[in-house]
């Protein structure tokens, strides 16, 4: 194997995360930094030709090649598993910006609870209330302690939004429960669609305290602190599953990008697909020499590096750790280990599709914008007699008008799904329906984890990542509740025919709900509970940090973009006041 | 492999008198003024291009409520498919072994899109010389296969996705639902016309970007 000169840093994928840190380090420091990304170049030029729903959101151009590597699923231990022969519940990006480039801009910042959610719990209700088999815990780190980095990432991205609690103080129209922040959105609230508005209207007459999503697809031209210019949104309502065809999505290769690539000590390689980090020394205190990996020649070639970030797609980041034995993989009879525990999704569901009489013109809007309550999210409303903990949010989001994954949905009083009868009733409704969607916050359990497949591989020989994942009767119970909410919600909205969700089964690996799984490489206060410590880098390998979702031990109910960034910028300061000063165990 | 080149013999009325459409893998545009166009089929035989015509124009028929998918010409969406990636199931991830899982991993199969069809197409010999009735009966024998949610699903994606892809000729999915496209900029309109009907003319992807686009359907 041909061994490449050796750089100082190594960051093993291009999507928000990698791209931040290759930021950061590039305006910060001297060092020289090489990016690897498996998938090819993204230019923000590309984005006007991929207005296609076909290619993009049903045939998914920009994602992970499931041919080459998908991911094998089951519902439990006892369970054989299967490979996810098709993308299907979460869609992982490829090529430079990853995911990041067709996320739906959604940008809200965590709630103080969710880091504390163990121990906020125990408080509140008592250990007997949480089930048996969880195993949630605290990050290790606070809400408070990631403010000002929350500000800084708001700032980068533009994010648009109405404040609704500035410095302690509740501002009405605003999101009463969100956490204090140190400033306002930098950018107002986006524009309320129709059908967004009926929600706003309706949740507000029965008491709730509606808000306009926070969101990256910007309400006006705003100009970043790194100097980059983004236009006003035009909702065109492209966004989820494409790249923004005039860059009002906040998307790497939009902000990051132009200004990596204004430092000469940082360089992108795509194509080049990493398949192990090397590593030597004691095993509480190993060192990584570098990384393998496959050029764009299908070359395997060693890259030495003094410090590595891995920051690949949340499920392969544990997959990248477990193939290059660094870490104990997690054993859920024993308990014993953590690489791979607490693997969480979010609980996605339209839990109430309503049915109107008048046309909604819902092909107008974003991935993001929209409106929603957060009246039953985290530990907002009080549990004590319910049978379930935790919650999420309703919404009436604004971003579902595309045809071919939307036509065809009828309301209940029509039986069949084709012919005259349905195609009357579908073309009638396609612009007269649309869904209360909720979001809700998975609980992580014992039984949810990830290790290596003992069967499938992918193309180049490498055992798959197995996911061990179900719904417990926690989210279930949830999710009824929520629906009746939902229903008592779309009645307020004046809709004619409803149809609640027909209730959580098991975990579907073909119905898509959102790309923001977590879990595998968790952060925590000890080694003994946790693969990372609360700044990212690993227990046993101090010179390998860890970006992305997959350190989150316990998620909040939305998506963690926005915490993702403020995490990475944690962890850039962590490591350029302090390990480059003195390179070793950060604690 | 070579064959016989095949094609679909369409009735101009059938598709909506004078139009512009990409006929060929050149994708220009021709003018139908000899009353028959004569498509070249890709993956289907003749046979099996009028059997799928017909059958999906019982899953979305022409009628009072607007345009269905024989103006459409879901069955050039169909065909381009199955002779492309997709068809070849050249997006999926294929390597044994292949079992029955639960439902909720989906298709486990070893077996390709295009097939499917073939085997399936088998099965409906002689249904272009059904009547309706009997169309509609031949399709509920065979509505819980794979096959028949494939040919579903692909008659909702021939009437509603782009033109470029061979379906949805002049937009006419589109037309009888109200979607107007990928348009630039809806900024003036998101928050207005509440509880109104705001209908742009319908623009494709090549007249809104100008360029030519490439669909995943002709790359490799």
């Amino acid at each position: 194997m041909k061994t490449l000169p050796a750089v100082d840093v190594v960051i093993i994928g291009g999507g928000w995360t990698g791209l931040l840190m290759a930021k950061e380090l590039g305006a910060r420091t001297s060092l020289s930094v090489v990016v690897l990304e498996r998938g090819g170049e993204r230019n923000p030029s590309d984005y006007p030709a991929d207005m296609d729903e076909l290619d993009y959101a049903v045939h998914h151009r920009m994602m992970q090649d499931f041919s080459k590597e998908p991911f094998t699923i089951r519902h439990s231990t006892s369970d054989q598993a299967y490979p996810l022969r098709e993308l299907g519940s979460f869609l992982p990006g490829t090529g430079v910006g990853g995911a990041g480039e067709h996320w739906s801009g959604l940008c809200k910042r965590f709630v103080p609870n969710c880091f504390e959610a163990y121990s906020k719990t125990i408080e509140r209700y008592g250990a007997k209330k949480l089930p048996d088999d969880h195993s949630i815990q605290d990050w290790g780190l606070t809400y408070d302690s990631l403010e000002p980095y929350y500000a800084h990432a708001e700032r980068l991205l533009g994010t648009s939004g109405q404040v609704g609690n500035l410095r302690g103080k509740k501002i009405e129209g605003g999101n009463i429960f969100e956490g204090p922040r140190s400033s306002d959105f930098p950018t107002p609230a986006n524009k309320v669609p129709y059908f967004s508005s009926l929600f706003r209207d309706a949740t507000k007459s029965l008491g709730y305290h509606p808000y306009p999503n926070p969101s990256a697809t910007i309400s006006q031209v705003y100009t970043n602190t790194d100097g980059v210019t983004r236009p006003a949104c035009t909702y065109c309502g492209f966004c989820t599953a494409y790249g923004c065809m005039i860059g009002a999505k906040a998307q790497p290769t939009t902000i990051l990008l132009p200004v990596i690539k204004k430092h000469s000590n940082v360089s992108i390689r795509t194509r080049a697909s990493v398949r192990r980090i090397l590593h030597d020394g004691p095993a509480t205190n190993r060192r990584a020499r570098g990384v393998t990996y496959l050029d764009e020649s299908g070359k395997e070639v060693f890259q030495p590096a003094d410090l590595v970030f891995l920051s690949s797609f949340i499920l392969n980041n544990s997959r990248l750790l477990l193939l290059s034995g660094i870490g104990e993989p997690y054993n859920p009879a024993t308990g014993k280990g953590n690489l791979g525990r607490n693997l969480t999704h979010q609980v996605i569901v339209p839990a109430a599709m309503l049915f109107f009489d008048k046309p909604l013109n819902r092909f107008m809007g974003t991935g993001s914008v929209g409106m929603s309550i957060d009246d039953f999210d985290a530990d907002n409303f009080d549990h004590t007699d319910l049978p379930f903990l935790r919650g999420g949010i309703l919404r009436a989001l604004s971003d579902t008008g595309l045809p071919i994954r939307t036509f065809g949905i009828v309301p209940p009083s029509v039986k069949s799904k084709w012919g005259a009868e349905w195609k009357k009733a579908a073309a009638y409704y396609y612009d007269r329906t649309a869904s209360i969607n909720f979001i809700g916050e998975h609980m992580a359990y014992k039984g949810n984890y990830m290790d290596l497949d003992p069967v499938y591989k992918d193309h180049n020989g490498d055992p798959l990542i197995r996911m061990t994942i179900d719904w417990r009767d926690n989210e279930r119970q949830m999710v009824e509740f929520m629906t009746r909410k939902a229903v008592e919600i779309g009645r307020a909205m004046g809709a004619k025919e409803i149809t609640p969700y027909a209730g959580l089964g098991k975990y579907e690996g073909t119905r898509y709900q959102s790309t923001q799984i977590r879990g595998g490489t968790i952060m925590g206060t000890s080694p003994d509970v946790s693969v990372v410590n609360t700044s990212s880098q690993h227990w046993q390998v101090p010179n390998l940090f860890v970006l992305g979702g997959s350190t989150i031990p316990q998620g909040d109910s939305i998506g963690p973009t926005l915490t993702l960034m403020a995490l990475t910028l944690h962890v850039a300061d962590a490591v350029v006041n302090r390990y480059l000063k003195s390179p070793g165990k950060l604690v | 492999m070579m064959r016989r080149r095949q094609f679909l013999n369409l009735s101009v009325s059938t598709v909506g008198g004078v139009l512009v459409y990409s006929v060929d893998r050149k994708g220009f545009g021709i003018l139908a003024q000899d009353k028959r166009l004569r498509i070249p089929l890709r993956f289907f035989n003749e046979n099996e291009a009028v059997i799928v015509a017909a059958a999906a124009s019982r899953i979305f028929p022409s009628d009072e409520s607007g345009p269905g998918a024989k103006e459409a010409g879901v069955v050039v969406y169909i065909d381009r498919q199955l002779a492309g990636p997709y068809g070849r199931d050249a997006h999926r991830y294929t390597e044994p072994p292949f079992e029955d899982g639960p439902v909720e991993f989906g298709y486990q199969g070893k077996v390709s899109p295009s097939e499917i069809y073939r085997e399936g197409l088998k099965k409906l010999k002689g249904f272009e010389d059904l009547s309706a009735a009997e169309q509609d009966d031949a399709l509920k024998q065979i509505e819980t296969t794979h096959f028949f949610s494939l040919l579903r699903r692909h008659s909702i994606e021939g009437m509603f996705s782009d033109p470029v892809h061979g379906g949805n000729i002049d937009m006419v999915g589109w037309q009888m639902i109200g979607f107007p496209g990928p348009q630039m900029s809806y900024f003036d309109d998101v928050d207005k016309h509440f509880g109104e009907a705001f209908r742009p003319k319908p623009v494709t992807l090549q007249q809104i970007t100008g360029t030519k686009v490439i669909p995943g359907e002709d790359g490799k």
